[in-house]
């Protein structure tokens, strides 16, 4: 209950007027996707505040998103298209009118798709629209399209898809509600933040134990019960000494792993075959287990066997044995015990020991019962659900290293051998998944792109073998960054940072057209700062550039707006329409589908449009299937938002899945012209619940798969079977091995070999394998702090207040070892350069680690900021030390399996800078000079969007 | 010099939980967003793209690592977030020292605010105040600061439920809470029981209204989570136990 105002009769108006009008939206300060409800008074925006209603926040909102005010009034936001017109890089600009813009725009990209249209790369950064600029790179007819995770998640995403049919964050999250002990793997703090930041309030108001494994003990790692600083990219080998434990005293769920996963299938073991390694089948392909009752093989997908998990069996004269066999020999081998990982991860053999026995003892003695009936996808009643309350979550310190993939397998092995997949208590699918493992469909691009023709498909997609790989005749990669090529087989989400690198030495080709969206290469979002910028301004002998066109799209004048030759000024998340898919990331939850839209909640001050809406445009000029009617009009001339209402993928499913059709269809459904209207009423999002019995166990609950077929997320309901053994992996195993139609090259064969183990396995990252580890000592790393998204959030007035100076912190015992100080500047050296930064002395960090923020330091005169400002005397950008390709080689610095960018892998040494050099990070960037209309923010800034005026 | 009421009816306040604080600075700018366009109007930046900036901000959150504390566990150190606002203190001598009579603590909620229209930005209460909690907006050459919301916590224009302090409304982890600490029934109250919630500085004597609650002991050795150790299976192994009949 509120308290009545009091009489105090002092004047103080405690009922104030608060806003004109409360409109409600999404917001876009990081990737949460968080509801917002936005107070407009006199035309300004009063306050931003979370939308209780909202699934992701629930009301809450944090420190970006309660900073969208400065955001939205941000001195560094373009105002009109601009033509470079001096050299790249020089700041020299024309404003010119749209379509002119566009008209150019047309120019390089009609010749390009009625010669060539893989010379258009078209690369879409921090894009929440990937369903759209998918299909328009699919329409225009390149392969050469991602958007930006390949340097942030794809390791998580594809380990998760290719083994549980999920995974974390995007399409999972841990059972909060009922968990009693949380582990948490590497999470920077911006990502999933609100409802991680919920989830932990409420475990540790319960009590539950939550442990954090972190090199860096901040903002969660310090309300961790326990906190684990372990020596970066060992993660796999902490997880699988766990497992070691966990198999040695057989603690794990043998009910689980025999109804819900593959451990019971059988393995052909044939060495030297084309079948070795392979699931034996029956002749329509079903996998084989052997039954212990009928001492027979039997197809492993029927209920009732009783599947052997060891033995050897003949089956039609090759030698078979269960999955589950492999795995325990391996992981019971003495290599995997506690005390043989130890020092490698920087933790005692005992606490590792004593997490392996505090998990089973959680999963196992402290079982839980959800007093829910459900039926299994057998048609078998259960009368409760049991869970194992042991929940986990993990993220970019997984993701980020060359030996991620496997890491982020081995702690999906971990869960699904607790039987803490999909139970109460455990970690939970969110619609759309689970899904077939891998789901369809593969990527498109095989013919490599035909003059004036869409692809096949969708250009991102999932490999099951080394025939979907994109090669050309010669078995050369057909993407520009080599993605789904043997030199990165399954890159489900593309290489954007390999995209500038490639291009400039025509490595697979060179390109016409650099096209890209919210991603600031030529700064914070590159691997190597320096190396882009050389690329981006790179010149043939004839004196063109080597990437001979590039267009950009972005709200703010970014440093990779210095070094387009055309600029798409972009709006605002206040002024555009935006729809959060279940064709992409949709916002989700473990009890429901959902999705949502943006709406403008004001309209544009000036003369930008949204990228969306711009791309739409583009594509009905140039004539683009789908986005032309039968006349060659335009197929949405109301943009963006005509778009999302009216656009069919396939009969009857569109961007959204709400209010279709008559209004009351879900899912399914025409196209309804209120659809947009229906959001709004509803708080700018669409909660499709699922049926109360269908909320654990998805991957074989017949209520559920039942459900999700009928929303068209699988194609069928039918079990989805995890996979603790990957049989897609050995298909490419098998194809180094010298099998198959479609074979690695000599030179990539034992590498293949290697990393396509079918089972998790551990190695040392790639760039730490390469160094002197006496000569490059420490891991060094960087995250982003939760109150900054990337240089959008870090130039915000308030925000920057908060943090406009990253330090690099270091453990004080290591400082001392080099007679470095609090506060000193030091040098941060690596294989490929150095960079200062004036350090912060902590305990709270590995000893072997130094880390910073990331995305503080700009490149002085960008982002509007005044030439003294810190972030581009004091700040600094690990990036700089950071390389593209793995040191003396050019293969670039990326998962083998996934090509995820490895950019926590840099190892360097830190050595106290001279005395003449204590004064700042020295940088040598010169001054970028601003487009026409930015102007420095005011020194005296009174943001009030009424109070003074209402009181005068 | 202002003098303070005798007793205030009510002891609205904070109370600020450090065991779930992760430092995310979610309070900081929900109260900077409010509060620019709220009872103190506007909340000044300096400087706000340049070097230096300096704003005037109500609430701020501290980060900084504890040694050889219990609260450590059983880690040498921690870190620790800490947020910081004015406590509505019961004797604040930032009200004391006023010579003019701008900051006064109210009598009815205990609330402790600044009449602009009376400061004269001598700045006196700002070096009263042990707790750093006075803003000066140089700029307006005024003393500002923490209202606790006055015009949300009565605020008929909002929804009931919204009716606190833009801090305990957007905290992500549940670690602000609002209330009358002087009733010994209310929620907070109970609370700071429950949980042995502290005054900050209490030595000092100003009677801080907010209070903050300590960590919870963590659970980072044996002792404190008993998992009996892991014993290898006796028989012949793993390989010979999953040998039981299990079906699908």
């Amino acid at each position: 209950m509120a308290f009545s105002a009091p009489i105090e009769d002092d004047g103080v108006n405690t009922s104030p007027h608060v806003s004109d009008e409360v409109k409600t939206t999404t917001c876009y300060m990081c990737a949460c996707r968080c509801g917002i409800k936005v107070h407009l008074q006199n035309g300004k925006v009063r306050y931003i505040e979370g939308n209780r209603d909202h699934p992701v926040n629930k009301g809450i909102l944090c420190g970006k998103g309660a900073a969208g005010i400065m955001q939205h009034y941000s001195p560094a936001r373009l105002r009109k298209p601009l033509k470079r017109v001096g050299e790249r890089g020089a700041g020299e600009y024309q404003e010119i009118e749209w379509d002119e813009a566009l008209s150019i725009a047309i120019g390089w990209l009609a010749n390009i798709r009625a010669t060539d249209p893989k010379k258009l790369a078209f690369f879409t950064g921090r894009d929440q629209s990937q369903s759209l600029t998918g299909w328009w790179a699919k329409q225009f007819g390149t392969p050469n399209y991602a958007a930006h995770g390949g340097f942030c998640s794809v390791n998580m995403a594809t380990a998760g898809i290719y083994s549980i049919g999920g995974s974390f964050w995007e399409f999972g999250e841990p059972d909060w509600e009922h968990t009693k002990y949380f582990m948490m793997f590497g999470v920077a703090e911006d990502h999933d933040s609100n409802p991680i930041k919920i989830g932990l309030g409420k475990l540790k108001g319960r009590g539950a134990k939550f442990v954090s494994v972190n090199p860096a003990q901040t903002g969660y790692s310090a309300i961790a019960d326990e906190w684990i600083g372990i020596r970066p990219g060992t993660d796999g080998l902490f997880v699988l000494a766990i497992i070691h434990e966990l198999l040695k005293s057989g603690s794990v769920d043998l009910e689980y792993l025999i109804r819900y996963t593959n451990a019971p299938w059988l393995v052909i073991d044939a060495p030297g075959t084309a079948d070795d390694g392979m699931i034996a089948r029956d002749p329509d392909g079903n996998p084989l287990c052997w039954d212990q009752k009928t001492k027979t093989p039997i197809n492993a997908l029927m209920a009732e066997v009783a599947p052997a998990l060891r033995g050897n069996f003949d089956i039609n004269g090759k030698r078979a044995v269960p999955a589950f066999q492999l795995m325990a020999e391996r992981y019971l081998d003495a290599a995997y015990a506690p005390h043989a990982v130890a020092d490698r991860c920087g933790l005692p053999a005992a606490t590792i020991k004593r997490i392996a026995a505090e998990l089973a003892h959680v999963a196992f003695a402290q079982q839980i019962e959800l007093p829910i009936a459900w039926t299994d996808w057998a048609g078998r009643k259960h009368d409760k659900m049991i869970g194992r309350p042991v929940a986990m979550h993990a993220m970019r310190g997984i993701s980020a290293h060359t030996n991620g993939f496997h890491t982020c397998r081995s702690i999906h092995l971990l869960q699904m051998l607790l039987g803490s997949i999909d139970v109460p208590g455990g970690f939970r699918y969110k619609p759309p998944y689970p899904r077939p493992i891998p789901p369809g469909p593969k990527p498109a691009g095989k013919n490599g792109a035909q003059p004036n023709q869409p692809l096949g498909g969708m250009p991102l997609g999932f490999v099951t073998a080394p025939e979907d790989l994109l090669l050309d005749a010669q078995g050369q990669p057909i993407r520009i960054d080599k993605a789904y090529s043997w030199d990165h087989p399954i890159a489900s989400h593309g290489l954007m940072h390999m995209v500038i690198s490639n291009a400039v030495n025509a490595d697979p080709y060179p390109i016409d057209t650099l096209f890209m969206y919210m991603a600031n290469m030529a700064w914070n979002s590159s691997m190597n700062t320096a190396q882009t910028i050389d690329m981006l301004t790179a010149k043939n002998a004839d004196g063109s550039y080597k990437i001979p066109h590039i267009i950009y799209s972005d709200a703010y004048f970014s440093e990779t707006v210095a070094y387009a030759d055309l600029i798409f000024p972009d709006t605002t998340y206040l002024e555009r329409w935006d729809c959060i898919s279940l064709l992409d990331r949709p916002i989700s939850d473990a009890d429901a589908a959902g999705d949502a839209i943006r709406q403008p909640v004001m309209a544009p001050d000036r003369d930008v449009r949204a990228f969306q809406t711009v791309l739409l445009d583009l594509g009905a000029r140039l004539k683009l299937p789908g986005m032309v009617d039968e006349d060659g009009a335009p197929k949405y001339p109301g943009g963006y938002p005509d778009y999302i209402v009216n656009h069919e993928r396939a009969p009857g499913i569109g961007p959204l899945a709400g209010w279709r059709g008559d209004g009351t269809q879900q899912g399914h459904g025409a196209p309804n012209a209120a659809q947009l209207d229906n959001y709004i009423e509803n708080g700018c999002f669409w909660r499709g619940e699922i049926p109360h019995d269908a909320r654990y166990y998805k991957m074989a609950n017949a209520s559920y798969l039942a459900w999700s077929k009928q929303m068209g997320f699988i194609p069928k309901a039918e079990q989805i079977v995890l996979q603790i053994y990957s049989e897609p992996l050995q298909r490419f195993r098998n194809a180094a091995r010298g099998h198959g139609a479609v074979q690695p090259p000599d030179k990539d064969r034992a590498r293949i070999d290697k990393y396509f183990d079918p089972l998790p396995i551990w190695y040392a990252p790639f760039e730490e394998a390469a160094i002197d580890p006496k000569q490059y000592p420490l891991h060094a790393l960087t995250q982003r702090p939760m109150h900054h998204y990337h240089s959008w959030g870090s130039q915000n007035a308030w925000l920057r207040q908060i943090t406009a100076q990253n330090r690099l912190f270091m453990h004080r015992e290591t400082a001392a070892a080099q007679n470095i100080t609090d506060d000193d500047w030091v040098w941060i050296t690596s294989h490929v350069g150095r960079v200062k930064a004036q350090v912060k002395l902590v305990n709270g960090v590995n000893k072997d680690t130094v880390w910073t923020w990331n995305a503080i330091g700009k490149r002085k005169g960008s982002w509007a900021l005044k030439p003294d400002a810190p972030e581009s005397t004091r700040a600094f950008l690990l990036n700089h030390v950071i390389s593209d390709r793995l040191p003396n080689s050019l293969q670039s610095n990326s998962d083998p399996v996934t090509g995820q960018a490895a950019w926590f892998d840099v190892r360097v040494k830190v050595e106290r800078a001279a005395d003449h050099e204590q004064n700042d990070a020295g940088h040598t960037f010169g001054a970028l000079n601003p487009p026409p209309g930015i102007v420095t923010g005011p020194d005296v800034l009174q943001y009030d969007a009424g109070h003074r005026e209402a009181a005068e | 010099m202002t003098s303070l009421p005798a007793k205030t009816d009510k002891k609205l306040g904070l109370v600020i939980d450090l065991d779930t604080c992760v430092g995310c600075q979610a309070c900081v700018t929900n109260c900077k967003e409010w509060n620019t366009s709220g009872h103190m109007a506007p909340l000044t930046d300096l400087m706000a793209y340049g070097a230096e900036a300096d704003g005037v901000w109500f609430n701020r959150v501290h980060t900084y690592e504890v040694a050889g504390h219990e609260a450590c566990g059983a880690s040498s150190s921690r870190t620790m977030h800490f947020p910081r606002s004015c406590l509505h203190c019961e004797k604040p001598d930032c009200v004391t020292v006023c010579p003019t009579g701008a900051s006064y603590k109210r009598a009815s909620d205990g609330i402790v605010l600044v009449n602009e229209d009376l400061c004269i930005g001598c700045k006196l209460c700002s070096w009263a105040c042990p707790y750093g909690a006075r803003e000066f907006d140089v700029f307006e050459g005024v003393m500002k600061k923490c209202t606790l919301c006055v015009d949300r916590i009565y605020n008929e224009n909002l929804a009931e439920e919204d009716r606190v302090p833009a801090c305990v409304l957007t905290c992500p982890t549940s670690a602000r809470h609002f209330g009358d600490l002087g009733d010994p029934n209310s929620d907070v109250s109970k609370l700071v029981k429950a949980r042995g919630g502290a005054d900050l500085m209490p030595e000092l004597g100003y009677q801080p209204t907010n209070k903050y609650l300590p960590p919870r002991a963590r659970k980072d050795t044996a002792a404190a989570m008993p998992a009996p150790e892991l014993k290898p299976i006796a028989t012949d192994g793993l390989l010979g136990w999953v040998d039981r009949l299990l079906s699908r």
